[in-house]
């Protein structure tokens, strides 16, 4: 199964997202993540979706997608093209001053940031793809991972070329 | 103007030309009723909301308009639902309204409060819910529109008690602007252009009509095209009375219970011109053996339904009706001899006639439709109901003309036909329009007599009377090994008493003989009439393909 990241245009209106997501449980297509937030202009936001799937799978959701009233745009993201980002807050068991240091310094590796310490746990914020944040994950998960918070993927095509409505 | 949110629906709904809203009132809309009162528009009584919506639904069909039904909050609007998601499958131009709670009491569980919105998004082209008096002629407007245009569909408004109370500035709008929606009407001509091509030069063509031809009113367009090149029509359940049956070329439905010589047709076919239609699994059979040589140009006006059942080797996205249209004249001035193929065609449907001429007492369903189809006009409008009773109807029933054979294709709704047939009737009050039912299914929705006799609708109501769930018994027989779990539904009621209660007339029909003028006396009459018509309690509705299947493995 390939992963295709989808970037909807939708009009900001209450109960967007469950017909958005409802249609994804009617249909039996699979969202692997689901991001929302205000887009450039009023009254619409942007919801970027990864989907799991085939081609074929990719344009029925595509399709039904757009008929949806309150969706005004479908465009398929290729990863090649476009930033793709995801952050994650990871809170770390730290026992002792050792783990604590060995934190700072793949954190520092990731370009995470630290943002909570405590006596015995601390907060890593790390930002990338999904890769990365996996990656470090494993890394970090021997010292015990006391609770793992992902936004899913936001992304945006590159340069100055706009998205072209599918 | 600064007036009630009740009073600006019903201008809105006056403005949008509605003639008539089928519904029953309740706690949360009397404000709505209260100005209903006042209004042209006529208000048909049910006695159970699920009829209210399949009565807009025959409205509809039957005339092509929009047709409105109206329910109370809660348990009003969860007995629309069935008839809202049967008008949703079949792509049924519907406005259901449904009251809802006081705003402010939205999410408290208040008494008769349900998520009406939330419950209707995924059997709804789109639903609304009003939070202000000023939106109400946009919102009205807007719904009309998404519901007929494109690919028709259900639209829901859920109007909170106090939106209709509380007055507000509004204005009507002459037309609103949808962002998000912009359906396809007229086809790529390049893509046209190649299925021109494609036409030209098949040796095997079919047409393949949907119901999509019905509601661009494309049945002129699909007969000149057929008729240019000889080439043989099936339709879709949906599709029946596109394309006359009577018409040499046409071969009548394909499916599960559809005519051999369709079934077979479509099969060695090498070029399927698929018009309006979404190859449900009844009408393909097993998609894996469904016309193994063929091509496949699929017209449809919803590119959601290009490549989601069957592969489309040509997809042409659009109206039906302006695609057909672009299509003949690109192949104007050609002209082909009648083909090998289409002679073959023409010899098997000889041969393949189907066998309607049982004698025996009780009657053969067949012979029923054989003695029905005596005393129908061409004009006549037939519903049904879900079951055998409908695949009888479809398979023996000759239909030749669009929006006279209205059938829950999708849903296979039991209990559709009889209010469809009222709804029919009021939009055609002229026209005969008959139910053919099965015991089961009538028993879902009898108590609506009281409707149909009370606001004057003189309907045939002709009950294929098996006093088993038939479809499901013949399934049992068929494949359970005749244990017929739970489909035997005794020997009550009496229909002829249950129609005389309601104050309808009941005739009770044994003999052969006896159907044709039962079913006149019925078209005469001005009151509504039940047959209680006695059929084989264990006829089967074949030819059959099972389940699963390939079209040409037909039980016979």
């Amino acid at each position: 199964m390939e992963r295709y990241i989808l970037s909807v245009l939708v009009e900001d209106k209450p109960g967007v997202m469950q017909r958005v997501s409802g249609l994804f449980r009617r249909r039996n297509f699979n969202i692997d993540s689901i991001t929302v937030g205000h887009s450039e202009k009023k009254g619409v936001s942007r919801i970027t979706l990864t989907v799991a799937g085939d081609r074929k799978i990719l344009e029925q959701v595509m399709k039904q997608l757009n008929k949806l009233i309150e969706v005004v745009k479908v465009s398929e993201l290729s990863e090649k093209e476009s930033v793709v980002r995801e952050l994650a807050l990871v809170k770390v068991r730290t026992k002792n001053e050792s783990v604590r240091s060995e934190l700072i310094s793949y954190a520092n590796i990731f370009r995470g940031r630290i943002v909570d310490v405590s006596k015995n746990s601390m907060i890593i914020e790390i930002t990338g793809d999904s890769e990365k944040i996996d990656a470090f994950i494993d890394l970090v998960k021997i010292y015990g991972i006391l609770e793992l918070a992902r936004t899913g993927i936001t992304a945006m095509i590159r340069g100055a070329k706009r998205e072209v409505k599918k | 103007m600064l007036i009630s949110g009740a009073k600006a629906l019903v201008k809105a709904l006056e403005r949008e030309k509605v003639e008539v809203i089928f519904g029953i009132p309740g706690g949360a809309t009397i404000p709505f009723y209260d100005e209903l009162y006042d209004s042209s528009i006529r208000h048909i009584l049910v006695r159970h909301e699920q009829v209210a919506a399949h009565a807009a639904d025959g409205y509809a069909r039957a005339s092509g308009n929009i047709g409105v039904c109206c329910a109370t909050s809660g348990p009003g609007a969860t007995n629309l639902t069935t008839g809202i998601a049967n008008a949703y499958m079949d792509s049924v131009p519907i406005v259901a309204l449904t009251g809802q709670v006081p705003t402010a009491m939205i999410g408290k569980d208040a008494f008769q409060e349900a998520d009406t919105v939330g419950i209707t998004m995924p059997i709804t082209k789109h639903n609304f819910q009003l939070r202000s008096v000023e939106e109400i002629p946009t919102v009205i407007k807007m719904a009309f529109k998404i519901a007929k245009t494109g690919r028709p569909g259900p639209v829901l408004i859920d109007i909170p008690k106090d939106v209709q109370e509380r007055e507000g500035e509004v204005t009507f709008p002459k037309d609103v602007v949808i962002p998000g929606y912009k359906p396809t009407i007229k086809g790529n001509i390049n893509q046209i252009k190649r299925a021109a091509k494609l036409i030209v030069n098949a040796e095997r063509p079919i047409i393949m009509a949907g119901g999509g031809v019905i509601l661009s009113n494309a049945s002129q367009e699909l007969k000149t095209l057929a008729e240019m090149f000889f080439i043989p029509v099936v339709t879709t359940l949906m599709g029946k009375g596109c394309f006359p049956e009577t018409h040499p070329l046409a071969l009548g439905c394909i499916g599960m219970h559809g005519r051999k010589v369709a079934n077979y047709a479509i099969n060695d076919s090498d070029l399927i011109i698929a018009v309006g239609c979404r190859f449900s699994d009844r009408s393909t059979g097993a998609v894996s053996l469904f016309a193994p040589e063929a091509k496949i140009i699929h017209i449809d006006i919803d590119p959601a339904e290009i490549g989601k059942n069957v592969r489309a080797d040509l997809p042409i996205v659009g109206d039906a009706k302006s695609v057909l249209t672009d299509l003949i004249s690109c192949l104007k001035g050609i002209r082909k001899e009648k083909t090998e193929w289409a002679k073959k065609v023409e010899k098997f449907k000889k041969e393949f006639a189907p066998f309607m001429d049982y004698d025996q007492v009780p009657m053969h369903p067949a012979r029923v439709m054989k003695e029905i189809t005596k005393v129908l006009s061409s004009d006549d409008i037939i519903t049904t109901e879900v079951g055998q009773c409908q695949m009888w109807a479809s398979h023996f029933l000759p239909r030749e003309k669009p929006r006279t054979f209205l059938s829950s294709g999708g849903l296979g709704t039991m209990g559709f036909g009889f209010p469809a047939a009222l709804g029919a009737k009021v939009a055609k009050p002229e026209t005969n329009v008959i139910d053919i039912a099965g015991d089961g299914s009538f028993l879902m929705v009898c108590q609506d007599l009281a409707t149909a006799v009370e606001e004057k609708i003189p309907v045939v109501v002709a009950v294929l009377d098996n006093r088993y769930l038939g479809m499901v018994r013949q399934w049992q027989e068929l494949f359970f090994d005749r244990r017929y779990s739970s489909t035997f539904l005794g020997e009550i009621p009496d229909f002829v008493k249950l129609a005389e209660a309601f104050d309808a007339r009941g005739i009770r029909v044994t003999k052969p003989e006896e159907v044709a003028p039962a079913v006149k006396e019925g078209f005469e009459s001005d009151k509504v009439t039940v047959l209680d018509i006695i059929v084989d309690k264990e006829a089967n509705i074949l030819p059959m393909v099972p389940p699963g299947r390939g079209l040409k493995e037909i039980i016979e």
